[in-house]
């Protein structure tokens, strides 16, 4: 069939952007795309800016850092050195997209198919956001957070709180629960609980250390002396329960980033997927448009141009290779798997047995429903994407003198190079693992951390220390950092004592 | 269900907070910065804003991650040469086989300084930071010669040209309410008792007679109230305050002879100019007096007392006398705050210094805020300076230094402008 394109200037309208919508609804549907509904908001470059530097959050507490992002971003888009995103989406139900006004029709199309049904449909779905946020109450309990935070600075001074979020933002990283869901937020029952949680918290605190003498005959075990019983890997959460001296208020701020650590731990472990997921996705709906005439050839041009930039992948020699760039890969993966459903060969039929031949759309949903970056890499990285993009592992170990080739885009490398690319996505390569193992009650009231060393990297010990020293300002006591080797060999790193 | 919406027209300075923040937190180093940038560039295009570098270090936010060292394998796209087993060279710098420069900037390496820009205002206002103006205290309360007449609320006398209307009308409505308030009950329960006695099916003529009149008579009550009164009027109060003088006048004086060379003459603008901007930020009005002399003195235009040369002896007092005779002619030291800046190198007429000493001393400093003298010279000091020594020396409003080369500018003129403790 074909129709009359919907426009072909390059100036944009809301009553053209709306009727790309209701176009673009269509055809996701059609495909059984299922989203939040979509609020998309448009906006200056400034509030791009804004936006950046606020990582994203809609409403956000005042930082510092959030200063220091947006000058950066400022000075680095006022001489040209970047050019901003064209859109920021938002795990929120509804699904907040924020569109630039500088784009062009065509790139609000795109824009719109991206994120409005690409990502929106990847948050409602898969696995992680679903059981790590909440999107339905994302923003009320951010609106929650900055009021509670500023409250906070009115009563206690904006250093006394800056120096908590500081202490809190070096930890946000280790102030997630990795294998426990997490409970849904709600602000009513937020602010509700909150009081009574301050009270109560500061209760079973004095409980823990207590200091009274023992009746006689009720002697303690070694057990019982061990604090935590299991090592704890969510640092903040820690903090937050067992920490002696901070003040209620201050243990509702630790809360708070811990909150919003754990909203943004899903959104570090899916980028590939989650690129990969809406790249597919513009690329098909924006494609059907033109197929049904609903786009002419110029439209396309300008599609073609914007979608080859963002998944180029500059090979590892080029001057502006930065890493493997996560929409080429995500994108690439996506696609290969639907030629694997629809046009499978022989080596498909021996890789993918299961997914070879089979109905494109129930495999792409799969996909998207069940994985993080590394399970999905490891599943369905395919041999000829990885003969495509040419990917070939280096091994780097500060034993050997030089760097060695492990295993190139060949027969004998596939499995090799798809083991060590879903490793490098695992977050046990990303970032150390340390968790609290000691605190001790009796003596010192010192805390105890333990890093256990993956392939033997250390830490970067200028900035251990320095969150060392945030940690023992939460802790209000000594804290320690032992550092375990793959031969189970400890060695005790830093030393430090709040100021 | 899409919902679209034009979030244009809201707010766009979002981050204005946290940045003034971060510029609040480091504010330090930034001045640190400022200071640098100072110093390097032509001070003539000091008033924009400035790009500020900071080193990244003083302001990375630390997180636990991994450092350099240890075994770790990376997949990299595009090969083109190697077969498993190849060994290369490690590269210099990188870490990892040349891994992503992405992860050059974590690894704390590539980029070490942090830059963004500073608005006109906050380099300006970090610029002049804890530098205040020489006895800006003492002459806001001596030159309280101006008063000024502001506004001071409302009065109940005055003159009638000073009525108010608006507020005298509302207190003749109040008035008229208050007053008019029982008849205007008593009017509406006649008129109330009238229709029931109207409407009933006997009415009794009388009754009806007496209650008109009783609404008659109350309506001429009402009605006789005065529209206004004397005691409605209120009038508009007017005090007078003493105004400090907002309005300031430079003197710039300078050695123009033989031994001034253009370098010196540079270093003796660029001083000038900082002294311009600060004050620009103190007063609303200033006005700038060139004096140039050799062995005699001339007020001249700005192009001609920069870059005009010429040769001669040195007679410093001329440009004194000159500067008192303007004061007494146009500045009278009431209404002005009178500054001046001296450059010279120093290099005067032998006999003419214990003149200059006595000029300063008699005429000129019980007049103004401040006197500033800089030597620009690197030479041992000559009979000048040890003669304004001794006006240093009896005068607090006096004050003089040394400047060697370009660098030692700003250091010289923080040092001149400086807090001064309060004692």
């Amino acid at each position: 069939m074909s129709r009359r394109p919907l426009a072909t200037g390059s100036e944009w309208t809301f009553e053209l952007i709306e009727a790309y919508d209701r176009e673009l609804a269509r055809l996701a549907a059609g495909h059984g795309l299922d989203t939040y509904p979509s609020q998309i908001e448009i906006i200056s470059a400034e509030q791009m800016m804004d936006a950046y530097a606020s990582v994203g959050m809609p409403v956000g507490y005042h930082h510092w850092s959030f200063g220091k992002r947006f000058l950066d971003v400022e000075r680095r888009y006022k001489r040209g050195q970047m050019g901003l995103a064209y859109e920021i989406v938002i795990n929120s139900d509804p699904c907040i997209a924020y569109l630039m006004e500088e784009n062009s029709m065509m790139m609000q199309i795109l824009v719109l198919a991206h994120a409005a049904y690409g990502h929106n449909s990847f948050f409602k779905n898969n696995y992680l956001f679903r059981q790590w946020t909440a999107a339905d109450a994302i923003i009320d309990y951010l609106v929650f957070a900055k009021n509670y935070i500023a409250r906070c600075e009115q009563k206690y001074g904006v250093e006394a709180v800056e120096e908590i979020l500081d202490a809190c933002h070096a930890l946000m990283n280790h102030g997630v629960d990795r294998y426990k869901r997490p409970q849904r937020l709600s602000l009513r029952r937020e602010q509700q609980r909150q009081r009574e949680r301050a009270a109560h918290i500061q209760s079973q605190i004095n409980e823990l250390w207590r200091t009274l003498p023992q009746r006689p005959g009720e002697r303690e075990t070694d057990d019982e002396d061990r604090y935590p019983a299991e090592p704890q890997e969510n640092l903040l959460y820690f903090v937050e329960k067992n920490a002696p001296l901070l003040e209620p208020w201050e243990r509702e701020i630790v809360r708070i980033v811990r909150k919003l650590a754990q909203y943004f731990y899903p959104q570090r472990q899916t980028q590939v997927m989650n690129e990969g997921w809406a790249t597919f996705w513009h690329y098909t709906l924006v494609n059907e448009l033109y197929d049904e005439g609903l786009i002419g050839d110029g439209y396309m041009l300008e599609f073609l141009t914007s979608h080859t930039n963002v998944i180029a992948q500059p090979p590892y020699h080029a001057p502006h290779y930065h890493g493997i760039n996560p929409y080429a890969l995500g994108f690439a993966i996506f696609r290969d798997l639907k030629r694997i459903c629809e046009a499978p060969d022989d080596e498909d039929r021996h890789w993918f047995p299961e997914i070879a031949g089979s109905d494109w759309h129930q495999t792409l949903d799969f996909a998207m429903r069940n994985f993080k970056d590394e399970s999905f890499i490891r599943q369905y990285l395919s041999p000829k994407v990885i003969r495509d993009l040419k990917l070939f592992s280096v091994i780097d170990d500060d034993r050997e003198r030089h760097l060695e080739i492990g295993a190139i885009h060949n027969e004998a490398g596939y499995r090799e190079v798809r083991r060590a690319l879903a490793e490098q996505y695992e977050l046990g390569a990303q970032e150390p693992n340390i968790q609290v193992v000691h605190m001790d009650r009796r003596g010192d009231r010192s805390l105890t951390l333990r890093h256990q060393q993956y392939h033997r990297r250390p830490l970067e010990e200028n900035d251990a220390r320095r969150v060392l020293h945030h940690l023992a300002r939460l802790w209000g006591f000594p804290v320690r950092l032992e550092v375990v080797d793959e031969n189970g060999n400890v060695e005790s790193l830093y030393d430090g004592s709040p100021p | 269900m899409t919902r679209i919406v034009d979030k244009r027209k809201n707010g766009k300075n979002r981050s204005a907070v946290n940045r003034r923040r971060f510029l609040q937190r480091y504010k330090q180093q930034i001045k640190r910065a400022v200071a640098d940038a100072v110093s390097q560039r032509s001070i003539t295009d000091i008033e924009q804003g400035e790009r500020i570098n900071i080193p990244t270090r003083d302001i990375s936010e630390p997180t636990f991650r991994h450092g350099r060292g240890g075994r770790r394998e990376i997949v990299h796209p595009g090969n083109e040469e190697f077969l498993p087993g190849d060994k290369i060279p490690r590269p210099k710098g990188g870490g990892a086989g040349g891994s992503g420069s992405g992860k050059a900037s974590k690894d704390g390496e590539g980029v070490d300084e942090f830059a963004f820009e500073l608005s006109k205002e906050e380099f300006m206002e970090f610029f002049f930071e804890d530098l205040e103006l020489p006895n800006l205290v003492k002459r806001k309360l001596t030159a309280i010669k101006s008063p000024k007449s502001v506004r001071a609320g409302f009065t109940t006398d005055g003159s009638p040209n000073n009525i108010n209307v608006i507020r005298s009308l509302r207190s003749a409505l109040g008035r008229r309410i208050a007053l008019g308030a029982p008849y205007r009950k008593r009017l509406r329960e006649a008129q109330e008792r009238l229709e029931a006695l109207k409407r009933h099916p006997d009415p009794a003529p009388e009754s009806i007679r007496e209650l008109e009149d009783e609404i008659r008579r109350l309506r001429i009550k009402i009605n006789a109230i005065p529209f206004l009164d004397p005691v409605d009027l209120r009038y508009n109060h007017r005090i007078t305050v003493p105004q400090p003088s907002t309005q300031a006048v430079m003197f710039c004086l300078m050695d123009v002879s033989g031994s001034m060379d253009q370098l010196k003459k540079e270093i003796a603008k660029r001083f000038f100019i900082l002294l311009y901007l600060f004050l620009t930020r103190n007063y609303e009005r200033i006005d700038i007096v060139f004096l140039r002399h050799h062995t005699i003195a001339k007020e001249v235009d700005e192009h001609d007392f920069f870059y005009s040369r010429e040769t001669g002896g040195t007679v410093v007092s001329s440009v004194l006398e000159l500067m008192r005779d303007i004061v007494a002619e146009r500045y009278d030291p009431e209404e002005w705050n009178i500054y001046a800046a001296q450059a010279s190198d120093g290099d005067n007429w032998h006999d003419d210094s214990p003149r200059c000493r006595e000029l300063l001393l008699q005429d000129i400093l019980p007049k103004v805020q401040y006197f500033a003298y800089v030597e620009i010279t690197p030479e041992h000091h000559q009979s000048l300076w040890y003669e304004y020594q001794e006006v240093a020396a009896a005068c607090a409003h006096f004050a003089m230094q040394r400047i060697d080369g370009p660098g030692d500018i700003y250091p010289v003129f923080r040092e001149l402008f400086k807090k001064q403790e309060q004692t």
